[in-house]
């Protein structure tokens, strides 16, 4: 990001100008030409260093955010050093197997890797024309979404739970049981954002079964909010190195971003920018987007980045800001359902309200099987009338019914219950398939 | 006009240069970030950076380019993909790989591209500004050349040319060149707008049957997320009936771009010829800059109105105005303008007008008649239709296809609402039809749109006592309405299906409401003899 090698201030420069500290921003006075975005180090009065960033500069007068507890930092004795650099990431293979938190330091008790290049946190936008449009099926083994929401390669594809449904239970069988085609395996980057020490030791069994194919960025609930906006971004920008410098195939997992746009409406809060929906900022869109589009193929190179993000839908409503705008940046959603955990189904997918928009090209006689999308569309039909046909029984009761609309309401319950419902049992495309197949001859919707 | 830069906050940066104009073009920085002027005072001028400003100091040099944010109009547009400012992203990609980086200046045509010029004037004849000079064949389509000024021809070009060069020459030594540059922002001329008169096929029988859109027409396709508003329009940019597609994605996803890229690039159109051919895309994803994202729709259209003004018709796509109108916000905000309804600025609803405007039939400057139609989709938050973006282009559109969340999530696509939605040119549209296609249109039309009425009502009923409590009728009915809906509302994408013609379109409908009369009238057949029965067996008792 640097400029072509005129007017560089060559140093990096030191303050004692803080002005105000409120929350995680800091104001620095006559700041000599400080860039935006360039990272800085406050040192406190008892020797604590904390990392930080420029996020506005008025003249002489500069705005940070600091990444970790403000807690210590006074006007006086702290001082801020400028590094002329944005922030960047160090990258190597050699980030394989191992954990950070939320500023990239190791907690995992081994000594920080020695980079082989480094590269600048906030990406740059891919080319469309240099993208090539995802289409090889990603096998999950769970029916409801190798049969019904084909994830591919390079699709950015949320998992949106509520309160007490087992999303994670789901990722971590996706991170078990997954297959790409051919014979590679996956690399996971796993982002923990603002998770419980529970929730985060449940991820940490699942990854150490797969030893040096994860890297693990963990910012747990008690840690500082402002790396929540950062972690993302740092395994991002090693998962892109990973993927389209290394060739390999990478799976992003990022649970739960409902805390990273909390940090975010809490940092924007601070700065007392305008609030827009529920107190997030108007820009969340744009924001959620810098990181979602990061997922993709390239022409004519092999890596890839999928992304599965998890999120909680606040009182389960999917029309929330944070699952609205996260739906129309991602090329679908799986939507877990209360009813069907009631009903001791697992993974409990809604499948009427999941999609995936890239499906269309990743199923078919080359991918999977001539009749996938035959049998993926007369699922959906029979499924969506019988659950529909539900809400008419509940007022009329069954005698009201047609005999043929009362078939659809048993398909609807055989659905759930066969089709839907596979507790830990892995299914290969072929088997759920199959099983779809049966389930409509059986009610007698196929052959149409 | 030279300067520094003063303060930056994200993508607003102002800075110091005196004598510049309100949306004058002005390069930030060592890189030469293309800017706009937004706000001008004494001490400060505030721009709107067109890119990513990380890494960018105050101090830096800044300097205004005298001219405001212009597209460059001339041959070779088609089956150009350009960012929100025009530069052509094949070319940014071989100079700067897989990723966008900052500040590259690529020029969005090949002056090197050598072009047949068939010239209509002599040397030695005198020529009027706005008169046509002569024409290049671009694809499929005559391109004529016009005379930015008047004057007399001393030297004109005939045969092989390149853009580099003036096409001609006036005695005066005025050269006219195959390209001009055009301010975004400002409508291109025309003699006068006409009122709408034909529809424009886009071969999906839910809007060509119930709600027509014309040709210089505006429509608008509000829906929640996965309701297949993208898909919607992606299929109509390939199939219908016009010489001229521009398609923007405005703040919408990559890998739907490089989808469309992809099959446009092997699709042909329904005259045999490449779709990529009579295609411009502009491609701004919801990742690259903002303020990008706000000029990639004036962009769009000012190229759109260069082929209409040949006596085209052009249709505009825009996938999604939403974020258009989200990126118009956040420029707002960061200009701590005083907010309206929703954050929006309040200046929402005349900017959108102003551009939806741009839309319509017109007599160009030299006699002809061109159309501009604008297919706009709109992505209200939570799907809920009282937001601010949705009602303000429904004050201007004169067609609402409202796409529901039931219908999409039981697969039923396109998901249009038949009872919410409407087309202002129903009455018009039939008319033609009826001329062009069957007499019976305009009746099948409302034949079709009863049973789908009373479906509604009978629905109600069946909720309360059951389709078991239901008339044979009435049953009857309802089968009539769910063929309609299965086999003619409904229309897959993927398959053979994606395009019906008025004609398929017309006979689908017609053994439909055939099969239901016969259906009816058998059942009449029936009960009236039944009752001749049962009469039969009263009587002599």
């Amino acid at each position: 990001m640097r400029s072509k090698g005129v007017a560089m201030r060559l140093a990096e420069h030191r303050y004692r100008s803080i002005s105000s500290i409120r929350g995680p921003l800091v104001f620095v006075e006559q700041v000599f030409q400080a860039r935006i975005g360039e990272t800085v180090t406050l040192i406190a009065p008892d020797g604590k260093r904390l990392a930080g960033e420029v996020l506005k500069i008025d003249g002489r007068q500069v705005l940070l955010q600091v990444f970790g507890e403000t807690h210590g930092l006074d006007l006086d004795k702290t001082s801020v050093t400028f590094h002329d650099a944005v922030k960047r990431a160090p990258l190597s293979t050699a980030c394989l197997g191992r954990m950070f938190n939320g500023s990239f330091e190791p907690i995992d008790g081994a000594p920080m890797f020695i980079p082989d290049r480094w590269g600048a946190v906030s990406g740059a936008p891919i080319n469309p024309v240099a993208r090539a449009y995802p289409s090889e099926i990603i096998e999950t083994g769970f029916a409801t979404i190798d049969g019904l929401n084909t994830l591919v390669r390079g699709q950015k594809l949320p998992i949106f739970s509520a309160a007490g449904l087992p999303a994670q239970e789901l990722v971590a069988g996706i991170l078990r049981n997954s297959r790409l085609p051919g014979e590679g395996a996956f690399v996971v980057v796993f982002i923990a954002l603002g998770l419980t020490y529970h929730e985060f030791n449940f991820f940490q069994q699942t990854l150490e079964q797969m030893p040096n194919r994860f890297v693990a960025f963990i910012n747990l609930a008690g840690e500082p909010v402002v790396e929540r906006l950062l972690a993302p971004r740092l395994g991002l920008t090693v998962a892109e190195d990973l993927a389209f410098n290394h060739g390999m195939d990478v799976l992003v997992v990022v649970t739960d971003m409902i805390n990273y746009c909390d940090a975010l409406r809490e940092v924007s809060t601070s700065r007392e920018e305008l609030p827009g929906r529920r107190g997030y900022p108007g820009y969340m869109y744009s924001d959620l987007a810098s990181l979602y589009e990061r997922a993709g193929r390239l022409l004519g190179q092999s890596g890839s980045v999928t992304m599965l993000p998890v999120l909680t839908m606040p009182e389960d409503d999917i029309t929330h800001p944070i699952p609205d705008l996260t739906g129309y940046i991602t090329e679908g959603q799986i939507v877990l359902s209360r009813e069907l955990q009631q009903k001791g189904i697992f993974p409990p997918v809604d499948v009427l309200p999941s999609l995936s928009r890239l499906m269309q090209h990743g199923i078919g006689a080359q991918q999977t099987r001539a009749d996938h999308r035959q049998i993926s569309n007369l699922l959906y039909q029979s499924y969506a009338k019988g659950r529909e046909l539900r809400k008419l029984e509940a007022v009329v009761g069954k005698e009201g019914l047609l005999k043929e609309d009362r078939v659809m309401l048993e398909m609807a319950d055989s659905f759930e219950a066969d089709f839907v419902h596979q507790g830990q049992q892995r299914r290969d495309i072929g088997q759920t398939l199959d099983l779809g197949l049966q389930l409509l001859k059986r009610y007698g919707v196929y052959p149409p | 006009m030279k300067g520094k830069v003063t303060a930056i906050f994200g993508a607003t940066v102002s800075v110091d240069i005196r004598g510049l104009q309100l949306y004058d073009r002005v390069y930030v920085g060592h890189n030469r970030l293309t800017g706009e002027v937004v706000h001008l005072e004494l001490e400060r001028t505030t721009v709107q950076v067109f890119e990513n400003t990380r890494g960018l100091a105050v101090g830096e040099p800044a300097e205004g380019a005298g001219v405001p944010l212009t597209v460059t109009l001339g041959p070779g547009l088609l089956g150009g993909i350009y960012d929100g400012l025009q530069r052509p992203l094949p070319q940014l990609q071989q100079q700067s790989g897989a990723f966008i980086r900052l500040g590259k200046e690529t020029g969005p045509l090949d002056l090197q591209r050598v072009w047949t010029f068939v010239p209509q004037k002599k040397a030695g004849e005198s020529i009027a500004a706005g008169e046509r000079l002569g024409q290049v064949a671009e694809g499929a389509l005559h391109h004529p050349l016009y005379a930015g000024v008047g004057g007399v021809i001393e030297r004109i070009v005939e045969g092989e040319f390149r853009l580099s060069e003036p096409v001609a020459v006036l005695d005066n030594g005025e050269q006219l060149f195959g390209w001009q540059d055009w301010a975004v922002r400002r409508p291109r001329p025309c003699r006068t707008k006409r009122p709408v008169q034909r529809p424009l096929i886009t071969g999906q029988r839910c809007i060509d049957f119930l709600f027509p859109l014309m040709k210089g027409g505006v429509a608008i396709i509000p829906g929640g997320f996965g309701t297949g508003k993208t898909v919607l329009e992606q299929t109509i940019a390939k199939f219908a009936d016009t010489d001229v597609v521009v398609y923007v994605g405005c703040g919408e996803r990559g890998n739907e771009m490089a989808g469309l890229l992809a099959e446009f690039g092997e699709l042909s159109d329904a005259r045999g010829r490449p779709l990529l051919e009579r295609t411009i895309v502009v491609a701004n994803t919801s990742n690259m800059p903002v303020a990008a994202r706000e000029s990639s729709i004036f962009t769009a259209v000012s190229m759109a109105e260069y082929y209409r003004d040949m006596g085209y018709d052009v249709l505009f796509l825009a996938d999604s105005l939403s974020r258009w109108a989200e990126a118009l916000r956040e420029i707002s905000s960061a200009l701590e303008e005083m907010p309206g309804e929703e954050g929006y600025p309040t200046y929402l609803g005349s900017r959108l007008a102003s551009f939806i405007e741009r839309a319509g039939v017109v007599e160009t400057r030299d006699g002809q008649t061109g159309s501009l139609s604008m297919l706009l989709a709109v992505s209200p938050p939570g799907a809920d239709f009282s937001e601010p973006v949705t009602q303000s282009c429904l004050r201007v559109a004169g067609a609402y296809y409202m796409l529901d969340t039931t219908l999409a999530h039981g697969r039923h696509f396109p998901a249009i609402n038949w009872v919410q939605s409407y087309s202002l040119a129903g009455p018009k549209a039939a008319d033609f039809f009826k001329e062009q296609v069957d007499e019976r249109w305009p009746e099948l039309q409302r034949r079709c749109r009863d049973i789908l009425q009373q479906e509604e009502a009978l629905r109600e009923v069946a909720e309360v006592v059951g389709m078991e409590g239901l008339q044979d009728r009435d049953r009857l009915l309802m089968k009539a309405a769910e063929r309609i809906r299965r086999d003619f509302l409904r229309q897959n994408s993927f398959t053979e299906d994606a395009f019906s013609s008025p004609e398929q379109t017309f006979g689908t409908i017609d053994a439909i409401v055939a099969d239901y009369q016969k259906a009816l009238a058998e059942r009449d057949e029936k009960e009236r003899a039944d009752d001749a029965e049962q009469g039969g067996g009263d009587a002599p008792g």
